[in-house]
């Protein structure tokens, strides 16, 4: 984590700032919203708050039973932990079940449309890279009706922390397949089960050039937090697909691999920098098949060394593709953890610096008056 | 057509009247999309406003960038009108054609009034051009021209020709034929030459022979008047009086983009434009994005939506947040659009109306998405209509959206055209110490103070005067809340399903909008002097077919006919008194560039008898067609038929 260089230094947050000195929105903004940011006295030191203090007055409207209250609770307890400002946090999610999410959080935030989270908090995060934003949306929010925010959102590296809360159906509409549906799942709109190949959430962040792509699950509070805490101290957009039990229209989709008893062999716990392994003894280990195609092996038939050791900061994506087709579905030894976590230009701070960088080269930036006369004029007297 | 129109004063840019000297002129230069007629009416026109003319031009291209060489659809055309008088309108039928092939003297011609003045670059006709152009036999063998002066003229040949002594390749030569048409027509109408050779240099800067070429043909052009004895075509149109200052020739798209800019100094808050590229309004994109050092983030979206949606997230986030679109994207943004109506956010949605419906016509003018603007969202979400009605109108009408969107605390709709944002026109350049200050500023207290006397801040508790919820940006402390396109409970913001809670907040919604009509100015009125209510008429207009009106007005007037003429700029809320206007006149005529939608509000909001003339040919009004219009609608009231 940096500190903020700028005159509006939040000095909580290392979201908004870059590693080599960053352009901070009060360098290149005047005016009202120039005075209302720099007029912001924060302390140096991250804020003493505590659960309650994230928790908004209104009574969470989810079903009994839902997975998102346990998202929602690893979040409230982790947000002091981080040192975060309520006021400079902002959770933006379009339509769904989580996308109730924003209400719950005493932060700023908005319920938008569906689909559309992604591309309203880019111009959020643009406008303002001071702030804290947030993504919430589930399967058919983020990867259905707003597929094409979310791959570009990605692509671009705009400081979004992006939470896909994948319960592999269509909750809130009541029960229909989605884009993360297992072939032949049988709902109200396929009775005689859904036709087309789910998306992989987490080859298509990948394939989508993110910067930030890691997996977790509803079950466990630990790694859902460490999770979080990593796309939140990272520098950048940060995906994180977390599978998410609909326990009224798809109740155990992942049971298979999240049950505790079963998690320490269907679960492949991703560590940078160690061998990828996994099993009740870690008798199962990853290997590399060809150059870019991985498969499980008993350690003992293949040797430790033959053991992938896993590199998350790895420029190419190839073997973090490799390994999130290790599983085609939650019903297979599945990785979990951060796949890729690299260094890329963010997005709004690059555009903060062209901005800077325009104004460097004029003698008199934004003198609109020196604008209007710089074409051809001729006098009428 | 009837015959009082020959009592009407013949037009005014008809040159019959002075052989010399001309009030004002028509000149339409036509070629394949490859041959620079852009450029040349662009660079005409800059001679023209430096000379001091009042003027008005018409861009008319194909949507192709480069269709096959020598077709019909490969067309190009730039229409430009100069006068000594006010000109409002690109000028009716042209006086003068420069046609650089067949194609374009096939499909030119046909706007030409006879007795006109066409000159023809005779080296582009040969065989293969006259076979694409379908032309059977060469239109310079047979009668086609009888009833025209022509003048023919070997341009590419002559071009080549003072090249080679440069020793520049025939190709490159044949390139800067249109310098020669511009050299020629220059000299024919006396336009000074050293803005357009200044302009060569600076802008082939480090191409010399680039330059020598241009300046080259340019100067044969020039000097063919003078040696091939064309004194006799030569005319004059002398400047117009315009009132005193500094004068550049403006296009509607920069104007908007200055307008933006200005609006963003006058509410002291930075812009945000997201944005998808569309014809005809991308180039205002670009003008924006050219501008990073007045703090402007310019955002290419990945689609229309995401464009709105950016410019939506911006605005929360305390920036000017603008969407520029045409009317396929006004389409696709709509349903973000009424989220901003939910969310009561200020967003400036910018419509550079062209030829639709689908892909339509994109590089033609329309004014066919009124309604789309007005209802063209789900539920009952009202939300300010405004039109520019000029090219130079664009820089205040800027402004204007941008204050209601502040003040009121909600999405605009400005609507313009293809017409207005690619035609140019002189503009008197704005005082801007004069401009008016539009900040609102924003709310950091709670507004709120509740039985138990605990502060609280109330995201949806409304100004009393304006309705407007205050507008707290993220970062704020203390003031933490929640918005959402789920309905609202008045007041704290929370969700509500209540059944009068949601009846309250449409209603409220509506007001508000509505409210927006004490605070903008009467209906724009010219009368003709009769404050009894004697006019024979009123022409009710909105946006660029005030051009039209205008001239109409001016030669219809002239002949003794009392008509006065309104125009509309704030098309939702109507100005207050419109209905009290409209209610002075027993006949009420409106003319626009689609099947009656202004019309179709007009009688709706105010129950008056109307007469809609509609035109969609994806080019704008011609006064002369309005005035004929006009004429009919008075002779058939006589009972002449």
């Amino acid at each position: 984590m940096t500190t903020e260089t700028s005159t509006e230094t939040n000095g909580s947050t290392g979201m908004a700032t870059g590693t080599t000195g960053s352009t901070g929105i009060a360098d290149t903004v005047t005016g009202l919203l120039g005075e209302v940011l720099s007029s912001r006295k924060e302390a140096a030191e991250p804020p003493v708050t505590t659960k309650a203090d994230w928790t908004s007055d209104q009574e969470p409207r989810w079903c009994p039973g839902c997975g998102d209250y346990s998202v929602l609770t690893a979040i409230q307890l982790l947000m002091p932990e981080l040192g975060a400002r309520m006021e400079n946090t902002v959770f933006v999610s379009g339509i769904g079940c989580a996308a109730r999410f924003p209400y719950y959080m005493n932060t700023y935030g908005m319920h938008t449309i569906h689909g559309r989270a992604p591309a309203i908090a880019s111009g959020l995060a643009m406008a303002r890279p001071d702030l804290d934003v947030w993504v919430i949306g589930g399967d058919g929010d983020l990867l259905s009706i707003g597929g094409n925010h979310l791959i570009h959102a990605l692509r671009r590296n705009i400081n979004l922390k992006i939470l896909l809360f994948n319960n592999q159906i269509y909750g809130l509409t009541k029960g229909q397949y989605s884009p993360t549906s297992e072939v032949g799942k049988v709902t109200k709109s396929s009775p005689l089960g859904s036709l087309a190949e789910p998306f992989n959430a987490i080859s298509l962040a990948l394939s989508a050039e993110a910067t930030f792509v890691a997996r977790t699950h509803d079950m466990d509070r630990a790694h859902m937090q460490e999770m979080f805490r990593r796309a939140y101290e990272h520098h950048g957009v940060a995906f994180v697909e977390i599978y998410q039990n609909c326990n009224v229209f798809n109740d155990g989709a992942f049971e298979l691999i999240t049950k505790k008893d079963k998690r320490p062999s269907m679960l492949i716990n991703l560590k940078h920098g160690e061998p990828i392994r996994f099993g009740e003894n870690m008798e199962n280990g990853v290997v590399l098949e060809s150059h870019d195609i991985v498969k499980i092996a008993k350690v003992a038939d293949v040797g430790e060394s033959a053991v992938l050791v896993h590199d998350e900061k790895q420029v190419n994506p190839s073997l973090a593709l490799a390994l999130s087709r290790l599983a085609s579905g939650p019903f297979m030894p599945t990785p979990i953890g951060v796949f890729r976590a690299v260094d890329r230009q963010e997005y709004a701070e690059e555009l903060s610096r062209q901005i800077a960088y325009s104004q460097d080269l004029k003698k008199n930036p934004g003198d609109l008056e020196a604008l209007l006369y710089s074409r051809a004029t001729w006098e009428v007297t | 057509m009837t015959d009082t129109i020959t009592e009407i004063d013949p037009l005014p840019n008809a040159s019959l009247d002075a052989p010399h000297q001309a009030p004002s002129l028509t000149i339409r230069f036509a070629g394949d999309s490859g041959d620079g007629m852009q450029l040349t009416g662009d660079r005409f026109t800059s001679a023209s406003a430096v000379f001091g003319n009042d003027l008005a031009t018409l861009p008319d291209f194909p949507a192709e960038i480069r269709a096959p060489a020598g077709t019909l659809y490969g067309v190009s055309a730039f229409q430009l009108h100069i006068g000594d008088h006010d000109i409002t309108t690109p000028g009716d039928a042209p006086n003068v054609l420069v046609a650089m092939n067949p194609a374009a003297l096939k499909s030119e011609l046909g706007l030409m009034e006879l007795g006109s003045t066409v000159i023809i670059n005779e080296d582009a006709f040969t065989e293969r051009n006259l076979e694409k152009a379908d032309y059977e036999v060469s239109p310079l063998q047979d009668s086609t021209l009888d009833n025209y002066s022509v003048i023919l003229v070997p341009m590419t040949s002559l071009t080549k020709q003072v090249c080679k002594e440069l020793d520049i390749k025939p190709r490159d030569a044949e390139r800067s034929k249109n310098f020669f048409a511009l050299g020629l027509v220059s000299w024919l109408y006396d336009r000074p030459v050293d803005p357009t050779l200044d302009w060569v240099k600076a802008k082939f800067a480090g191409k010399e022979q680039v330059i020598a070429a241009n300046t080259a043909a340019f100067k044969a052009g020039h000097a063919f008047g003078e040696t091939a004895e064309l004194s006799a075509y030569k005319q004059e149109v002398k400047p117009a009086k315009l009132p005193s200052g500094t004068y550049t020739n403006i296009n509607g798209t920069t104007a908007l983009g200055w307008g933006l800019m200005a609006a963003s100094q006058s509410a002291k808050l930075p812009l945000f434009i997201g944005s998808y590229p569309i014809t005809p309004a991308s180039d205002l994109l670009h003008e924006l994005s050219n501008r990073r050092d007045f703090g402007i983030r310019t955002f290419q979206a990945e689609d229309e939506i995401a464009a709105v949606c950016a410019a939506i997230g911006a605005s929360y986030g305390g920036h000017i947040g603008v969407t520029s679109t045409s009317g396929p994207g006004l389409a696709l943004k709509s349903e973000a659009i009424g989220l901003a109506v939910s969310l009561e956010l200020p967003l400036l949605v910018v419509d550079v109306q062209r030829g639709g419906p689908s892909t339509g016509l994109p590089t033609k003018t329309e004014a066919s998405d009124l309604l789309l603007a007005m209802f063209g969202r789900h539920g009952e979400a009202p939300l300010p209509v405004i039109a520019a009605y000029s090219p130079t109108h664009c820089f205040t009408i800027a402004i204007e959206a941008v204050r209601i969107a502040l003040k009121y605390k909600t999405p605009v709709i400005l609507l313009s055209d293809g017409y207005i944002a690619n035609g140019t026109e002189p503009w008197k350049l704005p005082d801007l110490s004069k401009l008016p200050d539009i900040s609102v500023g924003f709310h950091t207290k709670p507004n709120f103070t509740d039985e138990e006397g605990h502060e609280k801040y109330l995201p949806y508790l409304r100004n009393p005067e304006t309705l407007a919820t205050p507008w707290v940006i993220p970062g704020t402390p203390d003031l933490m809340h929640r918005i959402g396109g789920l309905e609202k409970e008045d007041g704290t913001g929370n969700v509500s399903y209540d059944p009068m809670n949601h009846e309250r907040m449409t209603i409220l919604r509506e007001e508000k909008i509505q409210g927006i009509a004490t605070d903008i100015p009467p209906t724009w009125l010219d009368a003709c002097g009769d404050e009894d209510g004697t006019a024979d008429l009123l022409v009710l207009g909105w946006g660029s077919t005030w051009g039209a009106i205008v001239s109409a007005l001016q030669r219809l007037r002239k002949a003794g006919h009392k008509i006065d003429h309104a125009h509309l700029i704030h098309l939702n809320p109507f100005p207050r008194d419109l209905g009290e206007v409209l209610s002075r006149y027993k006949k009420i005529f409106i003319p626009e560039m689609n099947r009656g939608q202004m019309n179709m509000l007009i009688r709706a909001r105010y129950l008056v008898d109307t007469i809609s003339v509609t035109k969609v040919r994806g080019l704008p009004f011609t006064g002369g067609f309005i005035q004929k219009r006009i004429l009919e609608i008075l002779n058939e009231e006589r009972g002449i038929k």
